[in-house]
């Protein structure tokens, strides 16, 4: 494996597109190669280079390329952006759209997120330390297929719309969440550990859903059905079960429905 | 002898009446009366006589006050500002024409600026909704000769389109209606007891902030499941007997304002308010309408998804494509994290309804604003351009809430020499491309040329 070190030199005056900061773009690439691949800001166009100090060497794959980013990128967008193969690890926070749309690999931000963290997600693993903001494994605005494969684990709290459209992969949320998991979700596992204010699996078509918290207001489409045993990432405890969401449409399976999943630890 | 017009639309609210009536002075200059018009829209026409009008732009001073300037010179400047900025937003047009929209819509692509309106900050949550699930939606000219159950969900009516009611919702006798009121049963859901609420034959007093609840118990009884005993403060029975109302109901219409787009939420209250609608045409006919506040408001969602594909929040400035995504793109979240060195507030009050960390990040940036009244952001502005009001002085094409264009008409001249918001933005677009030295493809008032034959040279 080889490894890219950059480490940020200068601020933007406002906020970096860097579509450019993916294994498999540096993959092939020299440091000063990479240094010339070109960053927007706004309609300015510059080249990474101004921003980042680049060192290291990149494989000849994106397979064998590590990204390490040692700094604060609170002002990058893109970072891991459609990545197939690879690493990043950013040493600080990271803006908007970290592994949006990815398909491979790993990336891991030791720091803070912004919105859209794995936003479309094909596959690959996520790992936040810090917390994540909004539209945490979302879709596309318009788009009724999200996230379908992959791991994207928050270690923090995240904000609204966790999941939504979502059809696989698995969303695990260390603290809390505000409001909407898996909204429209038509499959895959979120996993919130702490608390959740409300709409939890509002419109949701299939997939399972474990809250080990609260949930401070339950839908009133779902329906409690009994309990359950579960052995969820290496802890067995016994959930609530509830299956919903009642109001929306089902698909039907040799002739019965098959609902969403809601599992509540039962305290 | 004065002159009455007739068939005039109004300027101001997003019923857009178009069965105005003014009468106006011998020169055509004075607006004497004014007939049909509720009382706001009756203002804006008194409103344009004003003496005080500006007619000239003003430019800041390092001093800090107003120089008045020619028009050239506020052109030149803000040519110069949105070139020389990084990301550029221009926003508003809460009230100009779609003329004046597609104007902007050039000079916005030009400039590789950010595109957005007052939707941003009012119904983009009900564009996400319909892109995310479609928007089941008819004409008001359908609701008035067939809706005979009107529900109105998180709107206001009564105070914000006064004659909403009387044309086309609750009052008016239609084909399928012609008892008019009597023939109607109207829902209103609001966590306040409005002057709509007063109106209406039933009230619920949805829990602040659990509008989503309550239309996830309607699905869900719709569906012919049962519910706990109370969802978001209404009790169970009360549910049932509205969602029994709709279902028996001949045309539903369901109106939804700002009570759903801007609380918790938002688009996802429309979202599944759109999901209600579809439901409901299981068992009858259904639609869904969103309150558009100003008269052409829905103009440049339609205007701009023509020239760029998106409605609102377009992102130009990658100068290869259109990207669009609110959150990111949206005015608000823009001005926040402080994404923006340029603005141009257009037809509308940034300065009023921006939060304030908001106005405070766009000051640091030439501020500009574009509006024949003085405002809340015209007096905090570097530049204020006066233009013509359009529906007074200035005709053009206005898109009514229910996405129908009216020809609106002009009842009187404006000042001399203020230009209408088309003639200044293709002004501007000019001497963006003499400043670019690129061949402008469009010239005002000439027909465009041709893209095959402008590339020849
Ligand atoms: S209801 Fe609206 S459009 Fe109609 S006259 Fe009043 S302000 Fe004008």
């Amino acid at each position: 494996m080889a490894t890219i070190r950059m480490k940020p030199v200068k601020t933007p005056d406002l906020f970096l597109e860097c579509f450019c900061i993916s294994p498999d773009v540096f993959a092939g690439k020299t440091p000063t190669e990479i240094s010339r691949l070109e960053v927007r800001e706004g309609k300015a166009r510059n080249e990474l280079g101004d921003f980042f100090d680049i060192a290291g060497s990149s494989g000849k794959t994106a397979e064998e390329t590590d990204i390490f980013i040692d700094g604060d990128c609170s002002r990058v967008k893109y970072i891991g952006s459609k990545m197939t193969a690879g690493s990043v690890t950013v040493n600080g926070n990271a803006d908007m759209y970290v592994g949006g749309w990815m398909k491979g690999g790993s990336i891991h931000v030791r720091g803070n997120v912004d919105s859209f963290c794995g936003l479309a997600m094909e596959g690959g693993e996520i790992q936040i330390d810090g917390n994540a903001q909004n539209y945490v494994g979302c879709a596309y605005r318009g788009d009724w297929r999200g996230m379908r494969g992959g791991t994207i684990r928050i270690n923090g709290s995240a904000g609204n719309d966790i999941g939504t459209f979502m059809l696989g992969g698995t969303i695990i949320i260390e603290k809390d969440a505000f409001i909407h998991i898996s909204t429209h979700a038509e499959g895959g596992t979120v996993v919130i550990k702490g608390d959740v204010q409300s709409r939890v699996g509002g419109q949701m078509v299939k997939g399972d859903i474990y809250v080990f918290g609260t949930i401070e207001h339950m839908l009133p489409g779902f329906k409690e059905i009994g309990t359950v045993d579960k052995n969820i990432l290496g802890q067995s405890m016994k959930f609530r079960h509830f299956i919903g969401d009642l109001g929306e449409r089902h698909p039907k399976k040799k002739g019965r429905e098959i609902y969403g999943n809601l599992y509540l630890r039962a305290s | 002898m004065p002159k009455l017009i007739t068939q005039v639309g109004c300027p101001y609210c997003g019923a857009s009446c178009d069965d105005l009536e003014v009468l106006v002075s011998d020169d055509g200059k004075k607006i004497l009366e004014t007939r049909n018009a509720c009382v706001i829209g009756s203002e804006i026409f008194h409103h344009a006589t004003n003496p005080n009008r500006l007619k000239k732009p003003r430019l800041r001073q390092p001093d800090g006050s107003f120089k008045e300037i020619e028009y050239e010179e506020a052109i030149d400047y803000t040519a110069k500002a949105l070139l020389n900025a990084k990301k550029p937003l221009i926003y508003g047009f809460g009230s100009t024409n779609c003329e004046g929209i597609s104007a902007v819509g050039r000079v916005a692509e030009k400039a590789g600026a950010v595109l957005d309106n007052c939707a941003s900050i009012c119904h983009g949550p009900s564009f996400l909704a319909i892109f995310d699930n479609g928007y089941p939606s008819c004409t008001l000219g359908e609701v008035k000769n067939r809706a005979d159950v009107i529900v109105f969900w998180g709107c206001n009516p009564m105070h914000a389109h006064p004659r909403h009611t009387s044309r086309y919702s609750i009052f008016p006798r239609g084909f399928f209606t012609s008892r008019g009121q009597m023939h109607r049963t109207v829902i209103c859901v609001d966590p306040r007891e409005t002057d709509t609420a007063k109106l209406a034959d039933m009230h619920l007093m949805v829990k602040q902030g659990h509008d989503y609840d309550l239309f996830n118990a309607f699905r869900t009884v719709l569906r012919g499941h049962k519910i706990p005993e109370e969802v978001a403060g209404i009790e169970r029975a009360k549910i049932l007997e509205v969602a029994e109302k709709m279902r028996n109901g001949r045309f539903v219409m369901i109106f939804f304002g700002m009570g759903c787009t801007h609380t918790d939420g938002r688009n996802h209250n429309v979202d599944i308010a759109i999901s209600l609608t579809r439901d409901l045409n299981d068992h009858t006919k259904a639609s869904i309408m969103a309150m558009r506040g100003h008269y052409n408001i829905a103009g440049p969602g339609q205007v701009w998804s023509w020239q760029f594909g998106f409605p609102y929040c377009v992102d130009l400035s990658k100068g290869t494509h259109a990207h669009m995504n609110p959150g990111e793109t949206s005015s608000i979240d823009l001005a926040m994290r402080d994404e923006i060195d340029c603005f141009v507030n257009v037809g509308t009050d940034a300065g009023a309804h921006f939060p304030i960390d908001a106005v405070k990040h766009l000051k640091k940036h030439p501020f500009i604003t574009v509006d024949p009244n003085i405002c809340m952001a015209s007096e905090i502005s570097d530049l204020h351009i006066p233009v013509r009001i359009v529906g007074v002085e200035e005709p053009g094409v206005v898109y009514r809430m229910d996405n129908v264009p009216i020809q609106f008409k002009k009842v009187i001249d404006g000042p001399e020499s203020v230009p209408s918001d088309e003639e200044l933005f293709d002004r501007i677009y000019v001497r963006i491309c003499e400043l670019t030295q690129t061949e402008p493809i469009w010239v005002h008032g000439k027909a465009p040329v041709p893209a095959s034959t402008s590339r020849v040279k």
